[in-house]
């Protein structure tokens, strides 16, 4: 067998126009009204018609019984491209990654990849239920917990293996929620103290409130194109330097203490040409904290089991040490979905674009944005990551 | 820890019944073969016939060889905690219902990693677990673990008593008290600590052999109840039905009759009338007001039971019109197993080879003592099942039936 080739590089690939659809506790509209908001954000960003847009990448959980396709009509599109990246938080990621290797080869030049859900009074349950086969099966039956249940078996056993504690997933949050003070498009507007976090109703042990997103509606979305497109169309513009994704990695460890992130991550590194210790700021996904601090450890800025110790040493907030979820991450600004994936990439974009107005990390250059998704059973089985530069 | 259950207070006869909820019960086909174990109290997964790895959740593929050859198979029960957690906060209406929850990722010994509801004796990761495949409420399949070793009151772990029919505190009627069933099971009730036993008698004057040992049994109160008259089932459902919790259909009627005999068909008419149409009777007065109380309380409605014949499984001709009316008992019996299952009632069918009574003199041993045949129904709704078999006969005939049904058919009579 013919094993794989060096990857070919993301060269003149590059992503513009950050949008976000300011999110809503509740909705009732439905996903299609948040994606119509956001591709309209994008034409007006880019000053040119959606129609214009080649490439089609849509993820959401709540679009059903709609595929992509049935999207190009509903919204007046006539894509070459066209992708439905059912993800999770690994989906923008994922989306980027097709999407550049599109816009690469020729088979389209514009590609918007759009994130959007709703979340109406009933939503979160039916979408919890009917999540997956194996949880419908073998994880829902048990207390009905969502996330939130399989997570915290995940926590409690990373807590027992490596000696994190509640007060270090708690710094994470309360970092967030400083950073989320400077996000006007945050769903939390008051601040949290540790305090607070500590004190909160339990939820599932070891989680309690604050550990929790806030599911909620909203969509987030950009483009995707070769830098001569954006230099023809006067669009300021980030670079794509490396990326990676991997599924259902380790399936052989008993419990999820890491993700598919460790077997790519040297190329990832190896692709951008920089180091851990060259990022200028990192947006992890941050359904829980537990899960940022696997992130930490496996994307390579400190080793395994020396998640807790590196976040007892950073301040994590925008102007300290380690800018980490600077827009509040879904923590703070709040879970619309499949968004939710693609929250730290709009993110980062503003970062790179210095636009992130009063959240910006001074002098930003390099970031790095990562991915996970989709606990089918008993683990996030979707992971990903992308080295995003600033032009010049 | 488990603390003892202790007898419910008595209900504030103003206050709302709660309406019964049901965990979710959505499954994948596949997933019924846990159904299956758990129905009859076997631990069975997925085993790959090529690669003879157990798997789990239930699949298509074996996801070592991909071979489709996945059948569930007995497993051992053993395995040891990885972690765990107390669900305190749900959207699912009926979880929300009894928070917190308990919770735990359980490497079983056969290889694979299940999610199971957790017993509270359980000690916390990496503690030893004995797990078995329960039926829910919804009637669905459900790992749980529970410690190795007994724990002080076991059975009184809320979470387990979602999963059992445990006669502990509750009432139960025994629908035919001159069935040489009914004095047994009501030791056995009394013993397992009912509140109370109501017994069905028809023409209350006419004097029967066990009614004085009957009596004697604290807790034990007569009724009037004949099977064949729809007023008297009714009436008796207006009196005590919404005070049975748990309802045990003890009535039987064996007449010998040969299919060619003249005369057969009313004698097929006054069995069916006595078993089947009897326990229709029973299913229209008992069935809404038993439905309607699954969660009124600790100590609500949870199990309907019918003692059938095994032969009603497969017919023998010796028993023909009996061996057909059990059949139509059962079919009857899978009916009401679908409308009590909105209240959360478990409906219990506890198959019996021949009893060691009159009616089946001449039948040879191995028959069935009437006290193991209460013991079985007891140790079953202690236990949450809902298919028991009960004696060699159908044991025997229960594995052969799995095995080949027309061999079953064919050796019947021989």
């Amino acid at each position: 067998m013919v094993l794989s080739r060096a990857r070919q590089s993301y060269d003149g690939v590059v992503l513009a126009v950050p949008v976000t659809v300011p999110y809503q506790r509740y909705s009732i509209e439905t996903a299609h009204w948040w994606m119509g908001k956001a591709l309209r954000a994008l034409a007006q960003g880019a000053g040119i018609s959606h129609r214009d847009f080649d490439g089609f990448s849509v993820a959401s959980f709540t679009m059903g019984p709609d595929v992509a396709v049935g999207l190009t009509q509903h919204f007046g599109l006539s894509p070459r491209h066209i992708d439905h990246v059912p993800m999770g938080g690994a989906a923008g990621i994922v989306s980027l990654r097709r999407a550049a290797r599109a816009v690469q080869a020729g088979d389209a030049d514009i590609v918007a990849c759009v994130a959007a859900d709703t979340n109406r009074v009933d939503s979160f349950r039916n979408l919890l239920a009917g999540f997956s086969r194996f949880s419908q099966d073998a994880v829902y039956p048990y207390g009905a917990g969502g996330a939130n249940g399989s997570f915290a078996l995940i926590a409690r056993h990373y807590m027992d293996h490596y000696g994190a504690t509640r007060e270090d997933f708690g710094k994470l949050c309360v970092a967030q929620r400083d950073n989320a003070l400077r996000n006007p498009d945050a769903l939390m507007k008051k601040p949290l103290t540790l305090e607070q976090y500590m004190s909160a109703r339990a939820i599932a042990e070891p989680f309690h409130l604050f550990d929790c997103v806030m599911p909620c509606a909203g969509a987030e979305a950009f483009l995707v194109m070769r830098e001569e497109t954006a230099v023809s169309l006067g669009l300021p513009f980030v670079r794509l330097l490396s990326a990676i994704e991997r599924h259902n990695a380790f399936a052989e460890d008993p419990v999820q203490v890491r993700g598919g992130w460790v077997v790519d991550r040297d190329e990832l590194y190896g692709m951008a040409g920089f180091a851990p210790d060259d990022m200028d700021f990192v947006q992890t996904y941050d359904d829980y904290a537990v899960i940022s601090m696997m992130q930490f450890e496996d994307l390579g800025f400190c080793a395994k089991g020396e998640g807790p110790d590196f976040v007892r040493q950073h301040t994590f907030t925008i102007d300290g040490s380690f800018p980490h979820n600077t827009s509040g991450g879904q923590l703070s600004v709040g879970q619309a979905g499949a968004a939710g994936g693609h929250l730290g990439l709009t993110e980062a974009m503003r970062q790179l674009l210095w636009t992130a107005k009063g959240r910006q990390v001074e002098d930003a250059k390099l970031g790095l944005v990562s991915g996970f998704g989709m606990i089918n059973y008993d683990r996030g089985l979707a992971s990903a990551a992308a080295i995003l530069s600033r032009a010049s | 820890m488990t603390g003892p259950f202790l007898k419910p207070k008595r209900k504030n006869p103003l206050a709302r019944t709660t309406q019964p909820l049901l965990p979710p019960s959505a499954r994948s086909r596949k997933a019924h073969g846990l159904t299956l174990a758990a129905a009859t109290g076997r631990f069975m997964l997925q085993c790959c016939g090529e690669c003879g790895r157990y798997t789990y959740p239930a699949r298509e593929a074996c996801p070592n060889c991909l071979s489709s050859d996945l059948t569930f198979k007995g497993a051992p029960t053993g395995g040891s905690l990885l972690s765990e957690t107390r669900i305190e906060v749900t959207s699912d209406p009926y979880f929300r219902e009894h928070m917190p929850w308990r919770t735990g990722l359980v490497q079983l010994d056969c290889g694979p990693i299940v999610i199971a509801h957790l017993h509270g004796g359980c000690g916390g990761p990496g503690s030893r677990l004995k797990l078995s495949l329960q039926l829910d409420r919804a009637g669905q399949a459900a790992f749980f673990a529970k410690p190795i070793s007994e724990t002080p009151h076991m059975e009184d772990d809320p979470q387990w008593r979602e999963m059992t029919a445990d006669p502990r505190h509750r009432r139960v009627l025994i629908t035919d008290g001159r069935s040489p069933l009914a004095l047994p099971l009501a030791q056995a009730l009394r013993k397992a600590e009912a509140a109370r036993i109501f017994v069905g008698v028809t023409d209350r004057w006419k004097p029967f052999e066990q009614q004085a040992l009957l009596e004697a049994i604290e807790g034990v109160e007569f009724v009037d109840l004949d099977l064949t008259s729809e007023r008297s089932v009714q009436e008796l459902a207006m009196d005590i039905g919404a005070k049975v919790e748990i309802l045990i259909n003890t009535a039987d009627h064996v007449r010998p009759a040969h299919l060619f005999d003249a005369g057969a068909t009313n004698t097929a008419r006054e069995v069916m009338d006595h078993t089947v149409m009897g326990l229709m009777r029973l299913a229209q007065a008992f069935g809404p007001v038993m439905r309607s109380r699954g969660a009124d309380g600790a100590a609500g409605t949870v199990a309907w039971v019918n003692v059938l014949s095994v032969h009603g499984l497969s017919n023998v001709p010796q028993f023909g019109v009996h061996s057909a009316a059990h059949a139509a008992c059962l079919s009857l019996s899978q009916w009401l197993r679908t409308e009590l299952r909105p209240g959360g009632i478990r409906v219990v069918n506890a198959f019996t080879g021949p009893l060691d009574t009159e009616w089946f003199q001449t039948v040879p041993p191995p028959k069935v003592a009437p006290k193991a045949l209460a013991d079985a129904v007891l140790d079953g709704l202690k236990r949450g099942l809902e298919d028991i078999y009960v004696g060699d006969v159908a044991k025997d005939i229960e594995a052969r039936l799995f095995d080949n049904p027309k061999a079953v058919e064919r050796e019947a009579g021989q």
